[in-house]
């Protein structure tokens, strides 16, 4: 039991299970291949999103802009397609990326070189980019038959049976794993994170690791910015209005310590899939959707317990081992 | 071996706001020797190790690698040149593994993408591991080990660079005999291998088992340096602090009185166990043992710092229950904490207010501020204390260690307590406050207090008590009464009880 | 290693003290300049009426800015003041569609926040969490039991004369949310600069550890703070519900992101330790005016979001710039 407390993600895994197999036993098809690569393709945002925020989480600190930089994005690439159908899109894509990366890059250098808390500079530049959405498009909405068939078409293809949506998802999945086990810069993230003094002894720009983690934050809001607009055919001010609070609940399931230093691509990933079960398996049992909030509210407060608890501090063990032994 | 020095500093200046940390000092290392820095606790040798490292820039002076000038604008640089230091506190990563800690910074990759090479950092991590005898499984996370473990694990960091020069500062402040034993190997081999050694430690014993030359510094200056050889204990004291010196403690007075305090069977489940003990009033006790050896932890646990303690705790008869600071405050017993600024003072807020913090619903009855009255009260305490400050409407931290850990006093003699246990009172204060604080305390026990003092210096627990409780690895291993004083035998006891052969 | 946090630490404080002293006084200048700005671009602005109907669109959040100021310089944040406040009208809604009297509705009102403040704290407290994470959890947490509570419903039945919290004036044009405020603003001047309870916040906000060691009770101190955070919503929330006269779910959705800011441009240290109620009231004014100002020059109230989020960023950009520059020349 204690071993699976300390083992968060084996605790989060057989948590999804049970849900999945519980809500399969109200309605069968819930459980069919078709439905649950819905379920994960519903939820390739969400990953995606929260892989970006739990970098920057490890870095202690917190971008509150992705889901306003993700609607500007979208907003702007929306635009551009219904004013010019011929733009390709995959250059579209890119250039989506790179505004997004763009606007994170602005967040990391005002942590990085004026040293401003990163709740206060993400608190602004949300209302910014926010604001900025309604300054290009004067309140109106980019609606579906503006849009251009490629443009709405791309996320919807499939490859080998999976929606390029879910490929997109997965392939963050795959260079983020292998960025933060197998690359330098992704292990100084982890190491800043953990003891920024240790870090600076050691030779790590603390102020650097915070700047490339909301890089890749806002390079990712950016990418889903397309994404977004395209699935669901609409651009708007208020697109994923509030979402920025579910990516980062995901890191919270998913064992991300808001101190910084610690957490996971198995675990974000596993938080991020726990939102996305709750959120489609609701329907299936006859559940109304309103539920859905307080049921991830609860289910934040109640991992952080459970975390805290695994985590109480263990001190620094001065007696002997065959001390203990016995004491017990 | 050679002549010309290998790492020298030349007029090297540093300030810091309202502190001149080093003025014109100098300093010269040479392959494959060892020199010991000696010096107060405040002479700047921390601040030195800093300049050398990269970590600080100085404000002036130059320093030379092999007779070329060097400019270390990072620990980067430093550690290009092959200069690393193992930092008096461990400076390590708790959440990752042992083989990461020793190789961040210098992650090993392979492959055109600059892929880790996890297999070969834990293949060297092994052999580097098995080299300095430490026996650490390198898959740990470092929050797992014991302090000596992270210290073997910041060593095996310094050895995994192909270090030239290796600055160890204060390494054996938290060693058993037989790990410093261990480290005195691992420092020959360094130094038959050729690299410049600077060793940093307040125990002469060490430094004459193993240093070849010396350097001497006070307040920041240089005072004097040669080889090892050529000089003698006594002479090495009268440099480092100045004057001929057997420190002189105030007279103890020896009449004690009641029982106050008794602490019977306290036992922590991973810290310490079984402790009891008896203070008197007019009593001082000392604690004596390494870093690490639970003294803290059990002094945080009598003030109710600490949870799930077992024991009882009687002052003055009465079996009392302590659960929190407030409660030991209120049944008389007060903290002089080590971590001064972490854990003693508010650095933002002024003097007077640092003063009346414990005891705000006394003076402030009705809970409304009452400035006037609060500045009496502080006044009264910091007068008597003699800190020095223009009024006490300073911040604290605008204050020297030594008049900041004054009014830590102050503000706890200001409760009226009838026990006031200090944690390493004296620990990184100037000379003179050093002196103010004991005669203080023999002041504080003639008037009835009964003072606990936890000290890793053998000279002020010998010089202050008037009995010692020697503690290692939790448990209370002796007791001494002023008669039976003895740096062997204390010593040897506090390292976990060997024989003294293996003491030097 | 302690060396360099004693450094630091003397560092920061040489700069809080260089920014003390001009931080309200800056902040009324900039105020200043935007009225007298506002007043000569639109004839409409100098209108009494006008100013007065443009409080009740700040009032109500600056209310829940006061408390809120205290928390964060205790070193915590509440994330979830506009779900407490949903919540609360919520409670309220239903009280009042059976039929309570007013002084009952107000009374569960205020009541139901505290309850939401207390758990925050309790949590916060009990588990040693940080409160930034906790309050995550409850903001989603609380706007559900109002979506659950309510779904797509709207709850209207007031009482007659539970709009005049709202609406109401007590005395020429001086609202009641109005009046309210400025009794709030005094209380909490009071609470925080002239009482233990006040200088337990800075001591609590500077060094908890030195605090808890000096025999304050730290967690109890830092749940109180949640509780009356809480109540402080719970009163937001009467004065809005009262104000709207219906509730539903989405009420104040987005409100705590104005009320942190309202805070943070007060010249409270989002890391807690130093802050002043003035300098929260002066910032409260300066956001009013300036949405108000924008407002009668047509200009949408989204736009208004970039001025104020580039405000926050500015407003604590500058100090640094300049002691960057100040410090390079």
């Amino acid at each position: 039991m204690k071993k699976l407390y300390t083992n968060r993600e084996a605790l989060l895994c057989a948590l999804i299970i049970i849900m999945a197999l519980s809500v399969g036993a109200f309605a069968d098809d819930f459980l069919s291949v078709g439905n649950l690569l819905s379920v994960y393709n519903d939820t390739s945002m969400l990953i995606i999103l929260a892989l970006g925020q739990m970098l920057v989480i490890i870095t202690r600190c917190i971008d509150l802009s992705v889901a306003a930089n993700l609607a500007l994005t979208g907003m702007v690439i929306a635009m551009l397609n219904s004013s010019y159908p011929d733009f390709p899109v995959p250059l579209l894509v890119l250039l989506g990326a790179g505004l997004g990366l763009c606007m994170g890059m602005i967040n990391g250098l005002l942590v990085w070189k004026l040293s401003i808390p990163a709740i206060v500079v993400t608190l602004g530049t949300m209302s910014i980019y926010r604001g900025v959405i309604f300054l290009l498009s004067d309140g109106a909405w980019v609606n579906a038959h503006e849009m251009s068939a490629t443009f709405m078409q791309i996320p919807r293809a499939t490859f080998i049976g999976i929606a390029l949506l879910s490929w997109a998802s997965l392939i963050t999945i795959a260079v983020f794993y292998y960025f933060t086990r197998y690359a330098r810069t992704g292990r100084e993230i982890y190491a800043a994170g953990n003891s920024p003094t240790a870090a600076f002894y050691t030779g790590i720009d603390v102020g650097r690791s915070q700047f490339i983690a909301f890089s890749l934050s806002g390079l990712l809001a950016g990418l889903c910015g397309y994404l977004w607009v395209s699935r669901y055919a609409v651009a708007y001010v208020d697109v994923a209005s509030g979402f920025e609070l579910q990516v980062i609940s995901a890191c919270v399931i998913g064992g991300i310590s808001i101190m910084g230093g610690v957490g996971t691509v198995t675990g974000c990933v596993l938080g991020a899939i726990f939102i996305g079960v709750i959120n489609n398996a609701l329907p299936v049992i006859g559940v109304s959707p309103f539920w859905q909030m307080a049921i991830s509210g609860a289910v934040i407060v109640l991992a952080v317990i459970a975390s805290s608890r695994a985590e109480q501090k263990s001190g620094r063990i001065i007696l002997k081992q065959t001390m203990l032994a016995t004491s017990k | 071996m050679s002549d010309t020095p290998f790492y020298s500093l030349r007029g090297i200046s540093k300030a810091f706001p309202g502190v001149k940390a080093l003025d014109q000092v100098q300093l010269d290392l040479y392959s494959g020797e060892v020199m010991a820095l000696i010096g107060e606790n405040g002479a700047g040798k921390s601040t030195l190790v800093k300049t050398m490292t990269g970590i600080y820039q100085p404000d002036a002076g130059e320093l030379r690698l092999a007779g070329e000038c060097i400019s270390l604008t990072t620990p980067d640089a430093a550690r290009n040149l092959g200069i690393t230091a193992i930092h008096q506190e461990t400076v390590l990563f708790d959440e990752l593994s042992v083989t990461e800690n020793i190789f961040t910074g210098h992650l090993l990759t392979r492959g055109p993408l600059n892929m880790l090479d996890w297999s070969e950092m834990r293949r060297q991590c092994i052999k580097i591991l098995a080299d300095i005898e430490a026996q650490i499984d390198p898959d740990i996370l470092l929050k797992h080990l014991s302090i000596g473990q992270r210290h073997m694990v910041a060593i095996a960091r310094a050895l995994s660079f192909n270090a030239k020069v290796v600055i160890l500062d204060e390494p054996t402040a938290a060693l058993s005999i037989h790990e410093t034993q261990e480290l005195y190997k691992i420092v020959d081999k360094l130094k038959a291998a050729g690299c410049a050694i600077m060793f940093i430690s307040h125990k002469f014993d060490e430094v004459f088992a193993i240093a070849d030359r010396y350097t001497v510094f006070r307040d920041g200056c240089f005072v004097d340096q040669g080889k090892i050889d050529n000089v003698t204990q006594a002479q090495l004291v009268t440099m480092m602090v100045g004057r001929t010196v057997d420190q002189i403690y105030p007279e103890r007075a020896q009449a004690l009185g009641d029982i106050v305090l008794k602490v019977e069977n306290f036992s922590h489940p991973t810290e310490f166990h079984d402790l009891s003990f008896e203070l008197r009033s007019g009593e001082i006790l000392g604690f004596y043992g390494l870093v690490g050896a639970g003294r803290t932890e059990l002094m945080q646990a009598i003030y109710g710092v600490s949870n799930n303690i077992t024991g009882s705790l009687e002052i003055a008869g009465q079996v009392v229950k302590i659960r929190s600071p407030a409660d030991a405050i209120k049944a008389g017993i007060v903290y002089v904490p080590e971590e001064r600024q972490s854990q003693g003072v508010v650095l933002d807020l002024p003097i007077d207010q640092n003063i009346t913090l414990p005891q705000l619903n006394h003076i402030n009855k009705n809970g409304l501020l009452n400035p006037a009255s609060e500045y009496t009260l502080a006044d009264e305490y910091a007068s008597r204390l003699q800190v020095k400050a223009p009024n006490w409407h300073e911040l604290v931290g605008n204050l020297s260690g030594g008049n900041q850990q004054k009014v830590v006093i102050a503000k706890w003699l200001a409760t009226q307590p009838k026990v006031i246990i200090m944690d390493e009172p004296t620990k990184g204060i100037d000379i003179s406050s050093k002196a103010a604080v004991h005669s203080f305390m023999s002041e504080l026990v003639k008037q009835g207090l009964a003072v606990i003092m936890v000290s890793s210096e053998l000279p002020e627990v010998m010089g202050m008590s008037d009995r010692i409780i020697v503690m290692s690895e939790g448990l209370q291993v002796s007791e001494l009464q002023r008669a039976d004083f003895n740096p062997e035998k204390i010593v040897s006891a506090a390292s976990g009880g060997l024989n003294e052969k293996t003491i030097h | 290693m302690q060396k360099i946090t004693a450094h630091k630490n003397s560092f920061s404080n040489f700069t809080f003290s260089l920014k003390k002293l001009p931080w309200e006084f800056f902040l009324l200048l900039i105020t200043a300049l935007v009225f007298t700005l506002s007043a000569y671009a639109s004839p409409y602005f100098l209108d009494v009426w006008n100013l007065s109907d443009a409080t009740f669109n700040f009032v109500e959040k600056a209310i829940v800015a006061l408390p809120l100021a205290m928390l964060i310089i205790c070193r915590d944040i509440d994330l979830s003041v506009a779900s407490i406040i949903a919540l609360s009208s919520v409670a309220m809604g239903f009280a009042a569609q059976y039929g309570f009297a007013i002084e009952l509705i107000v009374l569960i009102g205020i009541g139901v926040g505290m309850l939401c403040g207390l758990f925050n704290g309790w949590v916060v407290t009990r588990f040693d969490i940080p409160a930034i994470v906790v309050t995550i959890g409850t903001m989603s947490l609380f706007r559900g039991m109002s979506y659950i509570l309510l779904g797509d419903q709207v709850l209207k039945d007031y009482p007659e004369g539970f709009d005049y919290f709202g609406q109401g004036y007590v005395y020429w044009v001086f609202s009641f949310e109005f009046m309210l405020f400025l009794v709030a603003t005094l209380f909490f001047y009071f609470l925080l600069h002239k009482t233990n309870f006040g200088r337990r916040c800075y001591a609590i906000g500077n060094n908890p550890t030195a605090a808890f060691y000096s025999g304050i009770n730290v967690k109890r101190h830092r749940l109180m703070l949640f509780v009356i955070v809480g109540a402080l919503a719970g009163v937001a929330a009467v004065l809005l519900t009262s104000r709207l006269g219906s509730t539903r779910p989405t009420i104040a959705l987005g409100w705590e992101l104005s009320i942190i800011t309202m805070v943070v441009l007060g010249g409270v240290n989002i890391l807690g330790g130093s802050g002043t109620i003035a300098g929260v009231f002066i910032a409260v004014f300066l956001m009013g005016i300036v949405t108000f100002g924008l407002g009668l020059l047509n200009v949408p109230g989204i736009v208004m979001s970039i001025i104020i989020g580039g405000m926050l960023i500015s407003v604590i950009a500058t100090p640094v710039l300049i002691r960057k520059f100040s410090q390079r020349s």
